[in-house]
């Protein structure tokens, strides 16, 4: 037992004992990111890293937890969300800083069968009744989930389709459903199936633009990141010729 | 929309479906369980230990990685699918059936651990004794060791059902978020947080707490009288 218990004091003091000093000059950035924005996101901060010396610190997950968690105090400078609804409602309540929001990305959504043949280039398999469950992320909880369901809609199909419904919690559930072979297809990030600039595994259909709203993704310079020039450098970053280079690449646009 | 203080017609379906769901695993659980303890109990077979260690593990794992795992062998290439698939039951991932099996797997620990402790603090005396009486050892199972150990099985019983009612990550992995299939309360609470509707949250998080509290307190006060009847 006192083992244990001076390996855990081991632990919590080496949590606690403060960064090297090396990096105090260089400023820090702690940023929520969402889910589907992780990989191009950890190429953007290694990017900005090596080009400016600052840190970026990463947090992935849902963008309605990071509300909450910000709302609730949360050590976030910045905001990359999976929408564009939750930044402009945290600037309305003061916890943003006005007039830093922006469209960092958006999203392009497709319809992906880990199978190849099963998905054709217009979509046409949603009519055929050849599958059993239809995954996509649930739509009152994440944008892809919503234009998933619009696209649905726009093609008469979602009464039709609804009882083939299987819902993950965010996109990234969504994949893995379909990913793992549970559900023959589903709706889910174009980022998330590609692979060097092209869909690497499966088939699948790029949902015209047309068929649903944009899937904006907006960035927020949160209050506590105001004065941290690691932040407005990594927003300003997030603009420039490099990320844009990294975000078309994972199949966003702007 | 329900107003704060009423529960839509989403939330009591998912409150009856999460009764559901752990009245059948407490039931399904009792009937394994027990012969598990038993054996566990009383054996000196050198499986005791790996099968123990197998037993405690959904205790430590993370249920994310239990529901991960289960998601995989339940898929149509996974073992489990493979076996419900040529049986003709079908892909059991996003069904109730599912869940169930999930829930099961999930809980076990819950419900061997305190009927095993019975089991184990009875001992085999009580047995012998019957022995010597001619009673077969079954009958004396059911006769003799099965009531003494009884505050282990209420025990196993009430964590069993409270633990299936906190189900969540698993419930997260396997589910599909259906209503009236897989979208209990726990997935409900938590998509009311995402969606930032937090006067439903509440409603449904605080009925969770006092639900909880008041399953512990129960917990309490039968062991405290069944240490008063077990020697």
């Amino acid at each position: 037992m006192n083992t244990l218990l001076s390996a855990l004091a081991a632990i919590v003091l080496l949590c606690v004992t403060p960064p090297g000093i090396g990096t105090a000059r260089a400023a820090e950035v702690t940023v929520a990111v969402a889910a589907n924005f992780s990989v191009p996101m950890r190429r953007i901060a290694a990017a900005f890293e090596a080009d400016t010396g600052h840190k970026a610190t990463l947090a992935f997950g849902s963008t309605g937890r990071f509300y909450a968690q910000i709302r609730n105090g949360a050590p976030f400078d910045l905001l990359l969300a999976a929408d564009d609804e939750t930044p402009a409602r945290l600037e309305r309540e003061g916890a943003g800083v006005a007039g830093s929001r922006f469209t960092y990305a958006t999203g392009q959504l497709v319809l992906w069968s880990r199978q190849p043949g099963v998905v054709d280039e217009r979509g046409e398999v949603l009519r055929s009744g050849r599958f059993e469950r239809l995954a996509l992320a649930d739509p009152k909880l994440a944008p892809y989930g919503r234009a998933a369901v619009q696209t649905l809609a726009s093609l008469g199909l979602l009464d039709a389709l609804r009882p083939t419904f299987v819902q993950g919690e965010s996109i990234a559930q969504a994949h893995q459903f379909v990913a793992s072979g549970n559900a023959t297809l589903g709706f889910v990030a174009l980022s998330q199936v590609m692979a060097d600039g092209r869909v690497g595994e499966g088939s699948a259909w790029r949902v015209p633009a047309g068929l649903h709203e944009p899937i904006r993704q907006d960035a927020l310079l949160l209050v506590r990141g105001r004065d941290n020039p690691a932040a407005t450098g990594l927003l300003q970053y997030l603009r420039g010729d490099k990320a844009r280079t990294i975000i078309l690449g994972h199949g966003y646009t702007f | 929309m329900a107003t704060p203080f009423e529960l839509g017609a989403e939330a009591l379906q998912a409150i009856r479906l999460t009764l559901l769901l752990a009245t059948l695993t407490t039931l399904a659980l009792l009937v394994l369980a027990t012969p598990l303890a038993w054996w566990l109990a009383h054996t000196r077979s050198r499986w005791r230990a790996p099968v123990g260690a197998l037993v405690t593990l959904p205790l430590v794992l993370p249920p994310t990685v239990l529901g991960f795992y289960l998601l995989v062998a339940m898929g149509p290439d996974g073992p489990l699918g493979q076996l419900t698939q040529a049986l003709g039951w079908g892909v059991l991932s996003f069904t109730f059936g599912g869940l169930l099996l999930g829930s099961i797997v999930f809980s076990l620990p819950f419900a061997v651990q305190p009927i095993q402790n019975a089991f184990e603090s009875i001992g085999s005396r009580p047995l012998e004794v019957a022995a010597t009486l001619r009673a077969h050892p079954l009958d004396a199972f059911f006769t003799v060791a099965l009531p003494q150990a009884r505050g282990g099985l209420v025990t196993a019983a009430i964590l069993a059902f409270a633990h299936t009612v906190g189900e969540f990550g698993v419930v997260l992995m396997i589910g599909g978020n259906i209503p009236g299939q897989t979208r209990v309360v726990s997935t409900l609470i938590y998509g009311h947080v995402e969606a930032m509707e937090y006067a439903q949250a509440h409603l449904l998080a605080g009925g969770m707490l006092a639900f909880s509290f008041v399953v512990l307190l129960a917990l309490a006060w039968v062991r405290r009288s069944a240490g008063r009847v077990l020697p």
